[in-house]
């Protein structure tokens, strides 16, 4: 009984705190592109800068109605939204939000998170296919192109830090990286780190379609891409399950390269709440420079995508590796 | 609901694919209108481009015959190019003026300088704006906003109206200046220049947004006179044809300022980042222009020389004028007893320079169509009429 409310406590802390973070950074992103361009954003919703206008929107979308379009897979078509979301709500089963919590304490956990997340391409291409709609399925195979050829990038760059810490299992590699901000991954093997950490960071914008690589729902060319026919919870599932996955990038980089749980200053203000304070702080700041690369750059063509990934990228990440495996069995 | 409509073409090469055929338009975000295009692609490959018109026919020409008196078809021609109404209005109005030999005082000429340089600014800030947001930069598009609501701030003082003005007259204008317009306008000189190196370090010299556009879309000269192509599309393919030099009217020939011409500084000559920076270019050289003119602004009457009734002799008058999107022209026949005109016909610049759209655009991708249209920088309300 007590192990089943505990798997209970365990996935429901994560939802809620996906469900929490996206209201707040619906509206973060919001007044960020809003002050980006030189306007104000939300102001009147809720008094305070319009701070209840993500709660209207989603009550806005919860009372839409549902349209499956008459011609559409319409199993599929309700299917995918679900399991966009299931795989990287799953993912966050892996993420040690502190060091005394952490969902599910996997010995493989970067290996289940890479192979959870994969999930998210065969719901978007469920979703193209199922929509029976050019515009769809073409913005579902740009997306899951560009998906699979990012991912080769992301993983060789957690590769290297696997190769530092030495462990699969995240809660091992925020504990490698105890005692102040010289002991974390990114500061080790300089500057290789530290270019793992760029190769992560931008194939991670990749992967989670984000500017400049938001081609599978260039509005400009697909309309709204694979999620074109979309309406009301349905169409939200999608959304959420994109600022999910923005924050999953951020958290697994502070985790991999910024010591996730830890604080910054050694034994000062560490421990389990301030545990999460870090942890969550430091994915935000990812998020938030994520946000302001989306309102500053404009977005890349698929060929040239497919080139930044397989020509430099993934070169250089293999390069990368090479070197810090090599200077690791020296050291 | 879509279904695939697969056409037995396909294109050479060793391996045979089927193309299919994609409706882009005429509700599409990067259409700017009503443009309905019908793509042949083969994968994300273009065959072939298709475009459809006629959307936004309002029956103009028809309309202007059956108008009681010239000055009524001023408010029609405002609707033509409505993102660049003061230019529309100042070919007709020129047009009329040389048909009734009509010598407007100076001070009309040089406000209608002032105005028809800054609604091209106002124009090419628009144009510039919303290629950045079908290239998927969304912030470009709000900055270039605010420099253009400065100007339209200008325009509404003057005339009331902020986007269709009737302002410029057969023989003068409906208002002079106000006297806070020398001052807005000042304001609008000093700071404009750094708003436009913000945009430039923003979106035109940015790496992606030049790989986006350069070596794309090519316009060889020789293709751009065959289709008569003008304006920004001309220029932008190395051709130095503007008509403010060409063929001086009004009072352009008093000052000094250079025509920019695409030289393929980052790819090709007449690829779309030509085209897109002689819009720049363009407007620093209009900036130039209106500096001058108010600076040499006589006094006078506006009124002066508005003639009570319009009624030209009998005759036809072709004249055309340099508008934001190239060469306006406006053929006029009058039949000498009636006062309104017989005949108005107008010669749009971006119906013509749509028309070379399906020769540059084949063999590149879909994404690089939304780049080739922004660049072509085409108004419905113009293409259609």
């Amino acid at each position: 009984m007590t192990e089943l409310l505990n798997m209970l406590i365990a996935s429901v802390i994560p939802l809620l705190f996906i469900l929490v973070y996206a209201i707040v950074i619906l509206w973060t992103e919001i007044k960020v592109a809003s002050h980006v361009q030189d306007r104000l954003g939300y102001m009147y919703t809720g008094g305070f800068h319009g701070w209840a206008q993500p709660i209207a929107d989603l009550l806005k979308l919860l009372s839409k109605e549902h349209i499956t379009p008459a011609n559409s897979d319409k199993i599929l078509f309700i299917l995918a939204p679900v399991i966009v979301f299931a795989a990287s709500y799953a993912a966050y089963a892996a993420l040690p939000f502190t060091s005394t919590f952490i969902a599910a304490n996997l010995n493989v956990g970067v290996f289940y998170i890479i192979a959870i997340t994969s999930f998210v391409v065969i719901g978007i291409l469920m979703a193209g296919w199922s929509s029976n709609n050019k515009y769809s399925l073409l913005g579902a195979m740009r997306s899951v192109a560009q998906i699979v050829s990012y991912e080769i990038p992301t993983a060789l760059s957690i590769l290297t830090v696997v190769i530092v810490a030495g462990t699969l299992n995240l809660q091992e590699v925020c504990e490698a990286q105890k005692g102040g901000l010289f002991n974390w991954n990114i500061f080790k093997y300089p500057p290789f780190m530290f270019i793992a950490f760029l190769i992560y960071f931008v194939a991670s914008l990749a992967e989670v379609n984000r500017t400049p690589f938001d081609i599978p729902e260039a509005e400009s060319e697909l309309v709204a891409g694979y999620h074109t026919e979309y309406t009301g919870m349905k169409f939200a599932m999608f959304y959420l399950a994109e600022y999910a996955n923005m924050f999953l990038v951020s958290g697994i980089a502070a985790i991999l390269f910024f010591g996730g749980w830890n604080s910054p200053f050694g034994e000062f203000m560490s421990g389990p709440a301030w545990g999460v304070f870090w942890f969550v702080s430091k994915g935000l700041l990812f998020v938030f420079l994520q946000i302001m690369l989306r309102w500053t750059l404009p977005r890349l063509r698929v060929d040239q995508l497919m080139y930044v990934s397989w020509k430099v990228l993934t070169p250089i990440s293999f390069a990368n590796i090479m070197i810090v495996g090599l200077w690791a069995i020296l050291k | 609901m879509a279904t695939f409509e697969i056409t037995t073409r396909s294109i050479k090469g060793d391996l045979k694919t089927d193309t299919m055929i994609l409706n882009m338009g005429p509700q599409h975000p990067s259409t700017h209108g009503v443009l309905r295009l019908e793509l042949v692609v083969d994968g994300e490959i273009i065959v072939d481009v298709i475009p459809h018109l006629g959307y936004l026919h309002r029956c103009f020409e028809k309309h202007a015959e059956q108008m009681t008196n010239y000055q009524q078809v001023i408010p029609y021609v405002d609707r033509m190019d409505y993102v660049a109404a003061m230019g529309n209005e100042l070919a007709y109005v020129l047009a009329v003026e040389k048909l009734m030999g009509i010598e407007v005082p100076e001070r009309v000429q040089y406000i209608r300088v002032i105005m028809a340089e800054l609604q091209r600014i106002a124009s090419h800030l628009l144009a510039i704006g919303t290629y950045g947001l079908d290239l998927g930069a969304f912030t470009p598009f709000l900055w270039c906003f605010r420099e253009r609501e400065k100007i339209l701030d200008m325009f509404e003082i003057t005339c009331g109206a902020r986007l269709l003005y009737n302002y410029i007259w057969i023989g003068g204008l409906s208002h002079d200046l106000p006297s806070d317009f020398g001052k807005k306008l000042k304001d609008f000189l000093k700071t404009f220049p750094k708003a436009l190196k913000e945009i430039n370090d923003l979106l035109t010299y940015n790496k992606i947004f030049i790989d986006r556009t350069a070596n794309i879309g090519v316009l060889p000269a020789d293709v751009a006179i065959n289709y008569g192509c003008s304006g920004p599309m001309l220029r932008g393919s190395g051709v130095k044809f503007d008509l403010r030099k060409n063929e001086p009217y009004l009072v352009y020939d008093r000052f000094e300022f250079d025509i920019p011409v695409g030289e393929g500084k980052m790819g090709t000559v007449g690829d779309c980042w030509d085209r897109y920076y002689v819009r720049v270019r363009e407007m620093e050289e209009s900036l130039k222009i209106i500096e001058q003119a108010w600076e040499q602004l006589p006094a006078g009457d506006v009124h002066a020389a508005i003639p009570k009734k319009a009624r030209p002799p009998q005759g036809e008058v072709y004249f055309r004028t340099e508008n934001p999107r190239g060469e306006l022209g406006f053929y006029i026949i009058s039949d000498g007893h009636s006062s309104s005109p017989f005949r108005v016909k107008a010669r749009a610049p971006s119906f013509v320079n749509l028309s070379v759209l399906p020769e540059i655009s084949k063999g590149y991708m879909i994404a690089d169509l939304v780049a080739i249209l922004g660049s072509v920088d085409i108004v419905l309300g113009e293409v259609d009429r």
